[in-house]
């Protein structure tokens, strides 16, 4: 079961790489394995949930924790594999399809791999593997200078013109997309290199109390934990907080983020947000785990509270004035990820539970986010959040789905978001954090304002007179793609059941995973 | 030397090394030429080897014997191999065929001196706190620990000051030279089969970094970052 979920999306890429016409075969292909993929993580749910709570095989070992991480992508990949389908049917040669789905699949691979690994060092070749992957796919609106040249500057243009992604014409946008893919690559290595000296101290921790052959596993790190030496493993956490960090989108090492969310083609940037940066973060918890049985769960928290409230603080306020769309929820992405950083800073159980919901709800929330947001930059031809205008009347289901996630994100009452976040600020009082607890309130309610103003903008405002023929309101309502609306209206009702009422298999889930992670305590 | 740490051969080996390895780091620094870039962070890599095979010998762990051909087979053979091939013999647009690729010289956002003085400073910083962790035993020599401490910090003051592409690029190999050095020094005994992953994983890594170079040379008809200004706020 663990291996079918590593070889599907797997066999999947190599299929999309080989097919003689990605055109025809490579979304299918993509669909039938984003959906597998979903329908194996699910049944591992039941046996986490009932046995001995956790499945192994060989290098792979899925516990609840992974499983909260898993459930989040391989939901984010299905999703994602249908909204593409309709997002890449206008103005894409096959060299750009063909590398877009390999790649699109190898990334869900990578990223349904890290939570899957037993040993720290696997999890950071996995994570380095996301890197290097997502890379290329942020760079592939850089078109044809990457590889031989020729061949797609046609399609480029003519999807510009069509009202593709592309702003001020294909040329400008590949110049971008080239320095984002540039900044992301060489940010996101420099900080893996801090994980990968982490990982190393937590190997010289481990090896200093377990002899034999220690691979890094994580389950002998835990149960040696009090008597693993106290100096390296805090080292390693505080490198690997940072390294890790920095993929998740932490202040100050965030810097990458805004802008590869912003380039990338819009699937990709709702797999970066929902999917990468929570990878990234689990990649942290392993780690928390380490070191709260070997030193106290008190210097990681503060660690991780000081991360979190910068991080929230910071995009909070970087929300206000963004006049593009998609770096706008980039920034909202560091802030629910600060979220995340606090609620394990908070410690409580509840706090600890509305984390790992909060992962969950983000990831459809924020994956509907940006598949609205898709579908805006297609129909408007523009990122800029001045040239949409009236959304609502354009876009008869996507506008107010758009609306919906975007809410939803700033926490409004029937989505999973409102309930994890209320559950995180209930913790942060439990434990006594009145100060944070309060600045999460306001750092959030800065985010909401920002979020829905300009959202609103979006969907509701006028078209200006004295705006560009591009921004003017298209003459035709309607939707581009029902591929692009079936997988939103699957992720609201997700987030729906998350607000309302989560089945009874995920609590039971999460609260294994609480227990996990020592939140009984 | 080897002060604190293991007494003997290794640990004399290993602050030789590691001494060295930091010296060719400030040699990256200033640095003109891509091609002579190269050719240091090949010297470095050789260094690294060396030093695996002495503490495979001092140590009696055969496998590390394994490991140090094969990260000289990649680092010092196969990642320079790559580099020169997709940097300096391009048939990226804006490039004439059999030219020598623009020099780098002029990329410094400090000029020579200060960057140079600011590395030295960020080298004692990196040296005195790795130095300071108190991560020693018996099996790990102190002043080698605190070197590869001095070589990150200076990897990444290369990175900073450095506006080009290529720069930055080497800057982080050199970044995963220093980590070596640390795993070599404090892990020796990390189990083979990882040390390979890690090893492959490097080299994916600088085929991706030298495709993204070629295009963005492609875009901006330069190797300077100064012009990466598009993207902000």
């Amino acid at each position: 079961m663990l291996l079918a979920i590593l070889i599907v999306p797997f066999a999947a890429a190599v299929a999309c790489g080989l097919a003689p016409s990605p055109r025809r075969v490579a979304p299918a292909v993509t669909v039938v394995s984003g959906i597998a993929s979903l329908g194996l993580v699910m049944a591992l749910v039941p046996g986490t949930v009932r046995a001995g709570g956790q499945a192994e095989f060989g290098y792979l070992k899925a516990d609840a924790i992974s499983l909260v991480f898993l459930l989040a992508t391989a939901f984010l990949y299905a999703a994602l594999a249908v909204y593409s389908v309709g997002y890449l049917r206008h103005g894409h040669g096959d060299r750009y399809l063909r590398r877009f789905h390999a790649g699109f699949n190898l990334f869900a691979w990578s990223m349904l791999a890290a939570p899957l690994m037993s040993s720290l060092a696997l999890l950071w070749i996995a994570v380095e593997v996301t890197t290097i992957v997502s890379a290329l796919l942020v760079a592939l609106e850089a078109g044809p200078a990457k590889g031989s040249e020729g061949g797609e500057a046609g399609p480029a243009e003519g999807g510009a013109a069509e009202g593709g992604a592309a702003e001020g014409g294909a040329a400008e946008g590949g110049a971008s997309a080239a320095e984002a893919a540039w900044k992301y690559v060489l940010i996101a290595s420099a900080g893996l290199g801090l994980a990968l000296l982490g990982t190393i101290f937590a190997y010289y921790a481990g090896s200093r109390v377990l002899s034999g052959h220690f691979d890094l596993s994580v389950a002998p790190l835990i149960a040696a934990g009090p008597r693993l030496p106290h100096a390296p493993v805090m080292l390693a956490f505080v490198l690997a907080t940072l390294g890790y960090g920095t993929k998740v989108g932490l202040f100050p090492v965030h810097t990458w983020l805004p802008d590869a969310h912003s380039e990338a083609p819009a699937p990709v940037s709702a797999l970066l947000s929902g999917a990468l940066l929570a990878t990234s973060f689990y990649a942290i918890l392993r780690f928390y785990q380490i070191t709260a049985t070997s030193v106290g769960s008190a210097f990681p928290r503060d660690v991780l509270l000081a991360f979190g409230v910068a991080s929230l603080l910071l995009a909070a306020l970087y929300v206000f004035g963004q006049r593009d769309v998609k770096r706008l929820l980039a920034y909202s992405s560091i802030e629910h990820m600060g979220i995340c950083a606090i609620a394990v800073g908070f410690g409580a159980p509840i706090a600890l539970a509305g984390m790992l919901l909060h992962v969950l709800a983000h990831a459809a929330a924020k994956g509907n986010a940006f598949m609205g947001a898709g579908v805006l930059t297609v129909k408007y031809g523009t990122k800029r959040i001045g040239g949409i205008r009236g959304g609502l009347r354009a876009l008869p289901w996507s506008g107010p789905l758009f609306g919906f996630a975007v809410f939803a994100l700033s926490a409004m009452p029937p989505s999973g978001i409102f309930r994890s976040e209320f559950q995180i600020v209930a913790g942060g009082l439990a434990s006594g954090s009145y100060a944070v607890a309060a600045a999460l309130v306001a750092g959030v309610t800065l985010a909401f304002f920002a979020l829905s103003t300009e959202a609103t903008g979006m969907l509701l405002a006028r078209p200006a007179r004295s705006l560009s023929a591009a921004a003017r309101e298209p003459a035709d309502p309607g939707e581009p793609s029902a591929w692009m609306v079936v997988p939103v209206v699957a992720g609201t009702v997700a987030l729906v059941v998350l607000g309302l009422h989560p089945p009874g298999e995920l609590t039971d889930l999460i609260a294994r995973a609480v227990t996990e992670l020592g939140g009984t305590r | 030397m080897g002060v604190g740490g293991a007494p003997g051969v290794y640990g004399d080996a290993a602050d030789v090394a590691a001494a060295l390895m930091l010296l060719l780091e400030f040699g990256l620094l200033r640095q003109a030429l891509i091609r002579d870039q190269v050719r240091l962070y090949a010297a470095q890599s050789a260094l690294i080897s060396v030093l695996a095979i002495v503490i495979a010998a001092d140590r009696n762990l055969p496998e590390l014997y394994a490991l140090a051909g094969l990260s000289a087979a990649l680092k010092v053979v196969a990642v320079p191999w790559v580099v020169r091939r997709l940097l300096l013999r391009p048939r990226a647009p804006g490039w004439r065929a059999g030219e020598e690729a623009p020099g780098v010289a002029g990329s410094y956002t400090l000029n020579v001196a200060s960057a140079v003085l600011a590395s030295i400073a960020l080298a004692a910083f990196g040296f005195f706190s790795f130095g300071s962790f108190h991560v020693s035993a018996s099996t790990a020599p102190v002043t080698a620990l605190a070197l590869a401490g001095a070589m990150v910090f200076v990897a990444f003051g290369l990175m900073i000051v450095r506006r080009d592409v290529a720069s930055q690029a080497i800057g982080f190999f050199s970044l995963e030279n220093a980590i070596s050095l640390a795993a070599l020094v404090l892990a020796a005994g990390m189990p083979l089969i990882l040390e390979t992953a890690f090893l492959f994983d490097l080299l994916v890594a600088v085929v991706v970094f030298g495709m993204l170079i070629r295009a963005h040379h492609a875009k901006a008809e330069s190797m300077s970052t100064a012009d990466l200004t598009r993207l902000r706020g």
